[in-house]
């Protein structure tokens, strides 16, 4: 058994409770410490895991000991293992991020523990496989994301916060309900154990009500079409550092646990639902794009963006197929480092404005030209344009796409990133390329604890789209290990499958 | 200050001042019981905890304060601290997080007891630490906030 499997959940707890207990001012740079070591600690492990996953396939290990179908199993395989990378890495630049660019107060009203709190919950989403597990971890993240949001306590910041704990409540609600229907139904929620019996449920009418019920609660979360209203009237908010790491960690796990769900526990659902899961897709995207054209602040268009990628996430599970899955993996990954990126370099130009209204900005790009360059490479990392990683993601989703014959939300996806460059254009006219209206002189500089975070994450990506070689091989295997139920449940519950261990242990 | 709160009750100050020590032994008692009867640290810390909010209520937000005198919220970080460790001791023993170890013999008086007493007394803590916390604020806040809030900035968080 894999218990290193617990390592990423207990390093974060630990570390927040110790940063709480060392709030106090002269303590300060012990808690730091012990923040940025827990989260390298993760990064580290996370490289590793992929490593392993790689050459020994997945890791399980249950929790206390208790055997499969009965107590919390934890599963890696190259899905949980990319993401837990990809969200690891984002925490550590945050954190640089907010050290930099935050108001130390931040930390009296335990901003750090929070953080990591959004990581223990992004982290065990990733490597649970007990469906009610997930609800738990969800409700952990949810939590430290209602603090983070709030945090600062101005009236904008209370407003948007409403809005956002409102729906995800009522995303809950639905998830709560599903998990309900599942048990009443099938008798378990480990997922492994669900998979098989999914195969021979006598009424499937109520299945598909189930999986309907988890696409509105996971959708609502990862903000697709009729349940992202929530997500742009909030997410500019708060301070840059915490948007960014939202619009790199919240809606992904919503995207992922679609993946997991739909992609792997409700695999027949989903051939039946994909005509229509692939037309919210389309929706998505388009509504997105549009909706960022019409705004004119910096985070308000990148917060429409967000959405906007969601559908690209959820076309990748709509084609229902490994290649499908894998695709969606690749263009996830590459799409919570740029989007992060590009909110930190979003909210480093706002910091020297004192604003994030496009109106009153202008002249940057002669003022500050390494900020504007790693804007502009961000921008065509999340158009598409090689040789940046956004290029391989949508390559690899357009190609799975014409292979299964799905033409045409291959069609809208490829009009979609033309748009999205159109829109970010937009931005770098308004912001980086125009003459300035007022003196310049006074304004300050952008320090480098601003510049790096993104800029290193733009190279991330560029060096991602220098070597997508790898990283596709790497994905296409995930996707295969994802749409593969009946491999997961010999990895969970052995080769005779959950059933006869269900079986065997009750009698 | 606009409303002075008025903490003088005879009756609840004699009753409180019995209860203190019985609901505290109590709580002991609920924590040490609960992996293997109805019990446990939750309740056991809820118990503690309205042990300190009747002192609350019968004396005013600044004595209960001086019964426990601590960081309520330092306290809750040692007792997540404290419930997070307890699996620590399998994994070192090469087996999953949180499976437990119990001594083979019971102690009398407290029974068979094991490392998920470690836990129970983590969440003890946690539990004592956030409903005082929780308690208080809500006691004090005419106290902490007397006029109305005045009007925050518009435009966001502040930022440095």
């Amino acid at each position: 058994m894999a218990n290193h499997l617990f390592l990423p959940l207990i390093s974060p707890i630990l570390a927040a409770a110790l940063a709480v207990i060392f709030t106090h001012q002269q303590w300060r740079w012990l808690a730091r410490g012990v923040v940025l070591m827990s989260i390298t600690f993760n990064l580290g492990y996370s490289l590793w895991l992929i490593w392993l996953i790689g050459s020994e396939g997945r890791q399980v290990t249950q929790a206390s000991n208790w055997i499969a179908p009965f107590g919390i199993t934890f599963v890696a395989d190259g899905a949980s293992a990319i993401m837990l990378c990809v969200s690891s890495l984002l925490m550590l630049v945050t954190v640089i991020y907010s050290l930099s660019s935050l108001d130390p107060g931040y930390e009296n009203f335990y901003y750090y523990p929070l953080l990591l709190l959004l990581l223990l919950g992004v982290s065990g989403a990733f490597l649970t496989g007990d469906i009610f597990n997930l609800y738990v971890w969800f409700e952990v993240l949810l939590l430290a994301s209602f603090g983070l949001i709030t945090l600062g306590g101005s009236r904008p910041q209370l407003e948007g916060g409403l809005k956002y704990v409102v729906l995800n409540l009522i995303g809950s609600t639905a998830f709560l309900i599903a998990c309900g229907m599942l048990y009443g139904t099938v008798g378990t929620l480990n997922m492994a154990h669900v998979a098989e019996r999914m195969q021979r449920v006598q009424n499937p009418s109520i299945v598909t009500a189930i999986a309907c019920l988890f696409f509105f609660a996971y959708g609502s979360k990862a903000a697709v079409l009729p349940l992202f209203f929530w997500l742009p009237t909030s997410y500019h908010t708060p301070p840059a550092a915490v948007t960014a790491i939202f619009s790199g960690l919240l809606t992904k796990v919503g995207a992922y646990s679609l993946y997991r769900i739909l992609g792997q526990v409700f695999q027949g659902e989903l051939a039946r639902l994909a005509p229509y899961v692939l037309l919210i897709a389309g929706l998505t995207m388009l509504v997105g794009v549009f909706g960022a054209m019409a705004q004119m602040n910096v985070r308000r268009i990148l917060s429409f963006h967000i959405v906007s990628q969601i559908g690209y996430a959820i076309m990748g599970l709509g084609l229902a197929s490994a290649a499908g899955l894998a695709a969606g993996l690749l263009f996830t990954a590459h799409v919570m480092i740029v989007k992060t990126a590009l909110f930190f370099i979003g909210g480093a130009a706002e910091q020297i404005y004192g604003t994030g209204d496009l109106k009153k900005m202008g002249g940057l790009a002669r003022r500050e030209p390494a900020l504007a360059i790693f804007w502009f490479l961000g921008i065509l990392s999340l158009a598409g344009i090689p040789p940046m990683s956004g290029f391989f993601g949508k390559v690899a989703l357009l190609q799975a796409g014409v292979n299964q014959g799905a033409y045409l939300i291959s069609g809208v996806a490829a009009f979609t990133g033309i748009l999205t460059f159109f829109s970010m254009l937009k931005i770098w006219n308004e912001v980086f390329w125009k003459k300035a209206y007022g003196d310049m002189s006074k304004l300050p500089r952008v320090t480098p604890g601003l510049l790096l975070p993104g800029a290193a994450l733009v190279i991330i990506s560029l060096a991602l789209g220098l070597g997508a070689g790898m990283l596709v091989d790497y994905t296409n295997v995930a996707g295969e290990q994802l749409f593969d139920w009946a491999g997961y449940v010999i990895s969970v519950c052995g080769d005779e499958g959950c059933e006869a261990a269900f079986e065997a242990a009750l009698r | 200050m606009q409303k002075q709160v008025s903490y003088e009750s005879i009756i609840l100050r004699v009753v409180a001042r019995l209860m203190l020590p019985i609901l505290l032994l109590l709580s002991v008692f609920m924590l040490l019981r609960g992996h293997n009867m109805p019990g446990g640290g939750f309740i056991g810390g809820l118990v503690a905890a309205s042990a300190i909010i009747l002192q609350m209520i019968a004396f005013g937000p600044q004595e209960a304060r001086g019964i426990i005198k601590i960081n309520y919220l330092i306290l809750a970080g040692v007792g997540i601290l404290v419930a997070a460790m307890f699996g620590l001791p399998a994994l070192v023993a090469d087996l999953p997080y949180m499976t437990a170890f119990w001594i083979p013999e019971p102690i009398p008086g407290i029974g068979k007891i094991g490392t998920p007493v470690i836990f129970d007394l983590g969440v003890f803590l946690t539990v004592i630490a956030v409903t005082t916390k929780i308690a208080l604020l809500l006691a004090e806040e005419p106290e902490l906030f007397p006029l109305a809030m005045a009007d925050d900035q518009e435009g966001g968080a502040p930022q440095v």
